[in-house]
Formats: structure tokens, sequence, C-alpha cells
């Protein structure tokens, strides 16, 4: 459809909306109130205490406005992120100096395992995925996301899976088989104790969450954008959300299946992966893979989303090459299913296959490398604002390129063979990942954290922080890559003085002491510009999209009326004559707009969901489930029925609701 | 203790060579490519003008298209798609390389990787001309070796960087590697997939060596043990079959013929103890019979609560095996 058509229709909406503002039909108790200017502070009002959460515990836990959610989410991450990084901080003690005795094979085999576990199953896919269900409503105007019960259920299985493997590892319990658990080392025979079935459990929480939360993601950005947000105009982070949740969906099945058939082996003594009995221990590599290699690129891609979204800003102009830039996410989207078998070139697959993975896994290079270019072109092109967020940019650019290269290196099959499992993958994968996403990430931080608080970050402590990270992280994990080519394994406690690996790792122990120091100065910029910060206003940065078009922070119901677009930069860019906002929800109970998934256009009024306590107690519930099942057999079978209680509970409607809804229906 | 070279950048075969020419390609062509897009990157900082405060956007490249940069996007995007094919067709090529090693009058070795030491069975057409080794292989500087590769417990994988890529001992499959040693010299290699607790002391040294001097080697290892002469050896050949050690170990040519451990028939003629753990000396090997854990916590092997004198005459007999 043409733009011309799409405001047409728009300007039909608008005239009738504003025909029912004047009408002031009445709706449920006593005199309607409806959305928009046209009803003054009175709908602000009315709106505000709609959409709010209550106070107390009970509205704590009840709590599922999708602002609250996602603090809740990005604040657990990053409490995991930092232990996660106190582990790795241990394991460069140990690693030091030769011989290094500060701790034994048990303890620092559940290190590596745990740190790996939460850096890619708690902190990174949650914390990339929290930031969608944060900034995406905000971005493309509307109120809350598609399912906000279900992500708020997602946070509870989250945080319950995230602290039941840490207090297993508390409790010299941890997992210890790796973040991949190979079987057989983590199968029924090698694997005793019950650290792997806790580590399966953290598996089926953390992907059930992010499986929930990539639908409500993408049912919220197909479906509920602004009126005007066609695709062509979605921004670049929007779309980069909906591609890392779309391939969650694809791939994160995958995992969940088996670990469960690793547990099936451990709980019911089944054979799946019993060579002797006819299973096959590579099965679990290939479905493993086939999640864990997407997976790079679902925390990769949002971290894109970020950068599409800050240059821009700081660039002063529209991203270069916007679509270009679109079609690559979604290319990567697409070629990350297509390499997975690259993490096992040294098992017996075929040669002609493993010459396939090879050509993908270069191949998947030309997207990344049309975006990098893009992005030049719009540096080169624009007036530049040098604040934190862009530093971390600018940063990225030079670690995700050197990784990128050796990506490409240990893509080609014959020299895979030598670095694979070495400390050259070990750096590798950190400048691809740190560098990729978590650069990104500090970026995003410093820049929304004036939408979500109302207060700027401490631009002097944020450089200092900066580039201690920066130059931390080079004198970290750059001497790896030597390392690995001087045949340093991975996953070892310990080495012998003959190695002569000693002094590139003493040199990778102090770097990785002044990326602590690093984060440090940032929990403490976080904690004082939360406090006293400067304000921020609006919107500080003068940036082009929606979420700096309303209050800092957001008022629970995000827009006194719903924005309409009608360009990819709707606060830099609109014609006269287009209408502004669309209005006549209710402002009585939570009303949203569903529009179109090509063109955006208003399709259907969706009533969401009020806040309840169930998703809180179905997931108290699955998380008994998984533990009994794991205590005993039979768990699996008895456990099941609190679940189904609370599930049939949350889904039960209450009798003012269903009152509601008929008469919105009735009366529109 | 025994180092052993084990880099990549130091390839002593034929195969870590081809590779080696292959990392000679990667690497210049990558660095390149890396510091043309950082130049690129300060480039366009240098040219772009600083503001300091925030000015109004220009979005005129809304409506107005900006061919100028989108050629020179386009010719990045062209160069980095066609650097990537040479890359490509350069790791095809190194394949095949790897796969045409010639294989004729090939030494075949099946190594078996347990948790956490290897076990080397020589092979023969002759079974008589059979033996085993652990944690310790010679091979003639020249002549190809193909090994096959079992896994008995969990996943193990085969690497001597001097010499070869990695391959995995895969349980309930085999496969091969093969390679074969260019010069003389000891080669360090190490399990590089984890495989639990001591993944760490898992090391295989590959010692090269030249046609004579493996043949040497091969027939001492063919060779029963030598029955023992002094009197501390005799009583050592007593306390190894009496105590618990002929449960797990063998000696071939006495009754000890346990195989859930290292095959001791000639310890005295290896580097290492523990694979790789400890430097094979007298001292050592006391130490480490008295408390292996300490050495290698985890290792299968248990403290020997032995009296004094027995742990001196095992150890004269275990010396006597070389």
């Amino acid at each position: 459809m043409s733009d011309g058509m799409t405001a047409g229709r728009l300007r039909a909406m608008w005239a009738q909306h504003a025909l029912r503002e004047r009408a002031g039909a009445v709706v449920g108790r006593g005199e309607g109130l409806f959305d928009g200017p046209g009803w003054g502070s009175k709908a602000a009002h009315a709106l505000a205490k709609t959409w709010a959460d209550k106070p107390g515990i009970r509205g704590f836990l009840k709590a599922n406005d999708h602002k609250r959610t996602g603090k809740r989410f990005i604040v657990t991450a990053f409490l995991f992120f930092s232990a996660a990084g106190l582990l790795a901080a241990l394991m460069r003690l140990q690693l030091a100096f030769p011989d290094g005795r500060i701790v034994g094979p048990d303890l620092y085999n559940q290190l590596f395992t745990m740190h790996g576990t939460t850096m890619m199953f708690i902190f990174a896919v949650p914390v990339m995925q929290a930031m969608g269900i944060y900034l995406v409503p905000l971005m493309i105007g509307t109120r809350n996301t598609a399912f906000p019960r279900m992500t708020a259920c997602a946070y509870w299985l989250y945080l319950l899976g995230a602290l039941t493997l840490w207090t297993g590892f508390a409790t010299n319990t941890g997992a210890d088989a790796g973040w991949f658990s190979y079987v057989p080392l983590a199968g029924p025979e090698y694997g005793t104790g019950k650290r792997v079935d806790i580590w399966n459990n953290l598996v089926n929480l953390t992907e059930a969450m992010g499986l929930m939360v990539a639908v409500d993601l993408a049912t919220t950005i197909l479906k509920m954008r602004a009126p005007g947000m066609s695709l062509r105009r979605m921004p670049v982070f929007v779309w980069a959300t909906l591609v890392a949740s779309i391939m969650i969906i694809f791939a994160m099945p995958s995992v969940m299946l088996a670990a469960n058939l690793v547990q099936f082996d451990r709980t019911f003594a089944t054979h799946f992966f019993n060579p002797a009995e006819g299973g096959d221990v590579l099965i679990w590599q290939h479905l493993f893979w086939f999640f864990g290699h997407p997976e790079v690129y679902f925390i990769f891609i949002p971290a894109l989303g970020f950068v599409s979204t800050i240059i821009p800003t700081f660039a002063r102009r529209p991203l270069f090459g916007h679509t270009a830039v679109v079609l690559s996410l979604i290319g990567t989207g697409f070629l990350a299913f297509g390499l997975w078998v690259h993490h096992m070139f040294a098992t017996n697959l075929p040669e002609l296959g493993k010459g396939f993975f090879t050509a993908m896994s270069m191949m998947i290079a030309i997207p990344t490398a049309v975006q990098i270019f893009c992005w030049i072109a719009t540096l080169w092109t624009g007036r530049l604002h040098l604040r934190v967020p862009l530093l971390y940019v600018l940063a990225f650019f030079v670690i995700l390129v050197l990784g990128g290269m050796t990506g490409i290196m240990v893509g080609a099959v014959p020299f895979d063979l030598q670095v694979h499992d070495t400390y050259f993958v070990v750096a590798h994968l950190h400048y691809v990942l740190l560098g990729g996403a978590v650069f990104p990430l500090f970026g995003a931080f410093f820049y929304w954290f004036p939408k979500v608080t109302g207060r700027l970050l401490d631009e002097r402590l944020g450089r200092c922080e900066f580039w201690l990270f920066f130059v931390g992280f080079n004198v970290t994990f750059f001497p790896m890559h030597l390392l690995g080519l001087a045949g340093m394994p991975r996953r070892i406690y310990t080495y012998g003085v003959e190695t002569g690996w000693g002094t590139l790792n003493l040199i990778a122990t102090i770097g990785a002491v002044t990326i602590a120091v690093s984060m440090l100065l940032f929990v403490v910029n976080v904690a004082r510009s939360r406090i006293s910060g400067e304000r921020a206003g609006d919107d500080p940065w003068g940036a082009p999209t929606l979420e700096w078009a309303t209050r800092s922070p957001p008022p629970p119901f995000n827009f006194v009326a719903l924005p309409v677009v009608a360009s990819r930069v709707p606060l830099w860019a609109r014609e006269a004559d287009e209408p502004t906002h669309v209005s006549g929800l209710s402002a009585q109970t939570r009303e949203g707009l569903v529009t179109t998934v090509l063109d955006a256009l208003p399709d259907v009024r969706y009533s969401y969901p009020s806040p309840t306590i169930w998703p809180f107690i179905a997931a108290i519930t699955v998380v008994l489930w998984l533990y009994w099942s794991n205590v005993t057999p039979s768990g699996m079978w008895y456990g099941l029925i609190p679940p189904a209680i609370a599930f049939i509970a949350w889904y039960w409607p209450t009798k003012k609701e269903t009152a509601e809804q008929l008469l919105l229906q009735r009366r529109p | 203790m025994t180092g052993g070279v084990h880099d990549v950048q130091v390839p002593a075969g034929a195969q870590a060579q081809a590779i080696a020419e292959l990392w000679h390609v990667l690497l210049p062509v990558c660095t390149v490519v890396f510091i043309a897009i950082v130049v690129a990157l300060i480039l366009a900082l240098r040219r772009a003008p600083r503001i300091t405060e925030n000015a109004a956007p220009d979005v005129s490249s809304l409506w107005q298209g900006e061919p100028r940069i989108a050629r020179v996007v386009w010719i990045a995007i062209g160069l980095s798609t066609f650097l990537l094919a040479v890359l490509l067709a350069a790791s095809v090529f190194t394949d095949r390389a790897l796969a045409q090693l010639p294989l004729a009058d090939a030494l075949h070795i099946e190594l078996t990787g347990y948790q956490w030491w290897w076990e080397a069975r020589y092979d023969d057409p002759d079974p008589s001309r059979l033996f085993v080794t652990a944690n310790e292989l010679h091979v003639p500087v020249g002549r190809p070796v193909i090994v096959t590769l079992v896994g008995a417990d969990v996943i193990h994988s085969f690497w001597v960087p001097s010499l070869h890529g990695k391959k995995d001992l895969l349980p309930g499959r085999r496969q091969t590697i093969s390679f074969r040693a260019d010069r003389p010299g000891i080669y360090r290699g190490a399990c590089a997939e984890y495989c639990g607790y001591q993944h760490a002391h898992m090391t295989l040294f590959v010692v090269a060596d030249s046609a004579n001097d493996y043949e040497y080697w091969a027939a001492r290892q063919r060779a029963p043990a030598a029955a023992p002469t002094s009197d501390a050896a005799k009583r050592g050949h007593d306390v190894f079959l009496r105590r618990s050690c002929a449960m797990c170990h063998a000696i071939e040519g006495t009754s000890a013929q346990g195989r859930n451990a290292p095959n001791l028939t000639h310890v005295a003629s290896r580097m290492t103890l523990g694979a790789g753990t400890l430097e094979n000396t007298t001292a050592n090997r006391a130490a480490w019979i008295l408390d292996p854990q300490h050495f290698k916590p985890g290792a299968n092997m248990p403290p020997q609560n032995l009296p004094p004198d027995e742990i001196l005459a095992l150890n004269a007999y275990l010396g006597t095996l070389e």
C-alpha cells in the first residue's frame, strides 16, 4: 500500500476518534473517559490510575508494566554479569602464574562452567531481551507489550532458575560439565550427583523464559506499532529485536529438547546418548550448537540495533543505508542457522560437509561488513557529538572487527583444527561477544539511562570507565590469541612452567583486574547518578525515535495519546499536514490499538490483561516441578498438578473484567 | 621437566606445515582488512565536524540519495566479498593438501583416551609384534602415521600442534588422523576437549626419531619386562604382584595384567608420570606412588599406604623396567 493511501486512512481514523472525544460516550463506571489531549489532565490522571501497578509487596509480585519487568530483567542480568565476572577474575588469578594453587580442579571446573552458563544463559540473552521489553513499546508508540503477564511470568522463571543454579554453586553442587555440557561427561555415568540436573533445570527455565519473551516481543512488534509506522519506517533496533526474537523461537526448542533428552537419560535411564546401547554422543552436539550458534547472533543482533540507534543520534543525521542495514540483520538471522557445525570440525564429519560450513561461516561476514560500511558512511557524512555512548560504539568497531577477522580464520576448517578449543578461541569469542555485544550494551546503558531514570550518567566518570574497560579488555584478551597459537588448551586449571605460557597469562590477568576496576566505576556512576545526576529532561540527546517523545522516566501508560508516525525519524521529520496522534482509547480500562502487520493501519482495539499474582505462582510451581522430578522420577508426573492449577487460575476470567469488556464492545 | 615443542607456528610435519601456510595467508589478509577498516573509521572521525550541543539534525538524506558515498560502500562490499572468496579458496586447497598426505607404508597406532591418560597400541600384521604403551608415542621421521582414535569413556581430543590439528576421540565412533613428522624432536600434545576433573593433566608426547632409533625403541617395547636381578628389584616385583598394583596395571612377562591403568612394562623408558604431571625420576616415582592425589587430584589411582621399605623396593623394580 502506498504512503499516500496510508496517510489518507489515518486522517479518516483521526477524524473519527476526534469525533468520539466530543461525543464522550459512556463506558463502564459512569462517564467514559478517553485518552488524548482533548480531555486535558483528566485523561492523564485516569490513564495513570488505570495503568499503574499497585503499591506494596502484592503489587510488586503482580506487576506487569513492561518498564518494570524490563528494569527487573536488566538489574538481575547485570547482577549475575558481575557475579560471573568475579568468577572470571578468580580464574585469571589462578592462571596468572604456572602451577597456580589458588583453586583446585573441582572448583575451577565449576568456575568456568558457571561463568559460561551465567554469561550466556543468565546475562547475555536475557539482558538483550530485557532491553527490548523496556524499549520496544516506547519506540513503537504503544502502552505495553502484547502479553505482559507472560513476560512477568518469564521473569520469575528466569530469576528462580538463576538463583537455584547459583545456590547449587554456593553449596558445592555447581554444574561442572562446561556451559556446553557435552555428553557423556554430562550423562548419568560420568556426570554423577545433581550438578547436571540443576544445569538442565536452568536451561529449561531460561529457554522457556527466552521463548515467552520472544513471542511477546515479536507479537508486539508486528501488531502493536503506532499508526503509520509501516515496516519501512520501523526503527532499526526494533527490527533487530524482531529478527532476534524470531531466531529465538526457532533456536531455543533445540537446546530444550536436548537438555531434556539428557535429563531422561539421567532420570529414567534412557539411552539417547549411550553408544553402548545404540545412542550417539554427537547428537547432543548438533542439537546444542543448532541453538548455540544462533544464540551468539541473537545476542549480537540487538547490539547491532543499539549501534544503529546511537550512531545517527550523535552524527545528527538519519542512518545511511537504512534498508541495507535492515536487510543485513535479516540475512544474518538466516545465515546464523547455517554454521553450527563449525563448532564441531574436530569430530568425524564428512569433509565436503565441513567445506559447506566453512563457506557459510565466511559468508556471514558479508552482512556485518555491509553494516559496518553503512555506519562508517553515516559518521563520515555527519556532524559528531562525541559523548560516552558514541565512544562505546567506536570501541565496538575496533574490537568487533578484530573479532570478526579471527572469526573468519577459525571458519577455515584446517586452521580451526589447530586453534579449536584453545585460548585463540577464548580470545575470539570474547572479542565478538564483549566487543560485539557488551560494548554496545554499555553504550546503550549510557544512552537510555536518562530515559529510564530521568537523570544522566556522569560523563567524566563514564569516560574514565570507558578507557579502563577498553584498554583492560585488549590487555586481557589479545595475549590469549598468542597463547592459543602456542598450544594452550581451554579449560585447564593449571599449567607447568615448562610450557612457557606464564608471561602472557600474567599480562591477561593484569588486564582482567583493570576490567574489574572499570566495572566498579560503572556501578559507582550508576549509584551516584541515580540519586544526584544531572536532570535529563525528556530528550537529552535530541534523538529521532519515539521513546524520547514522552516523559523521562515514562509514565505507566507511556503516551497520553498514541503517536502517529510519518517517517523513519518521527521526532526529526514531520510533515505539517500529518496527524500527530490518535486518541479515543478508553482511559479507564487497559486498552490498546492493534495495527496491521505491514502498514500499521489501525485495525482493532485490544484489551490488555490486568496485573495478577498467578504468573508469579505459576513460575514457582514450574520450578518446584522440575526439582521434584530430579529427586524422584514420579515427580515428573505428580509435579505437574500444581502448575496445571496455577495456569488454569491465571486464565480464569473475572466477572468485573468480563463486564467491562462487554460494555466496551457494545459502545466503542 | 620435559618441555617439547607445542606451537602452531613451529610446524614439524607435513600437515602442520600445510596449516601454517594457510595461516600465512589468513594473517596478512585479515590484518590488512582490519587496518583498512580502522583507518576508514579514523578518517571519518577526522573528517566529520565536531559539535558540542545537540545541533539540528540534517534529514536531507531522507529525500535525496547519496550516490557518491553509496558507490564507495558498494566497492567496499564487493572487495570484502572477493577477499572472502580468496580465503575460502585457500581453505579448500589446504583441506585438499591435508587429505592428500601419501600413506604408503604407514605406521598404524590405535590410541584410546581414558580419563585422564592415553593408551597406545602399536599395530602390526604379525600379532606377536603388537605392543602397548601409554602417554608417549614414538614415531619414525618421514614415515606417515595413521592413528585410530577411540574414546573409552568421555570425549577427548588428540592434538599435537607441531604435527597436525586436532581430532576428537568419540565414544562409539572410531576415526583416524594421519600425520608425518618431518624433523626429529619431542612434540608435546594435550587433550583438547574438556574431559572432566583432570583435563589439565592429560599430556601426550610424540617423539620423532630416525628410522633406526625408532626400530630400536619399538624392539625394546615389544620385549616383555626383564626379570628382576637385584634383591631390591626382586622384592619390588613381589610387592607389585602382591599389593593392589596388579589390579589395574599390566607388566608383560608377569602375571600382572590389569587393564584399567597405563601399561608399565617399560615405564622407566618414559619421560613423565601421570600423563605429563611429573618428570619420571626415581624420587618423583616414589612420591607419586605414595600419593598421586597430591599431584593429580581426582586421578583414579588411590594413595598407596605401603611401608617405606616396600615403596623403595617397588620403586627399584619399576626403575628397571626400561
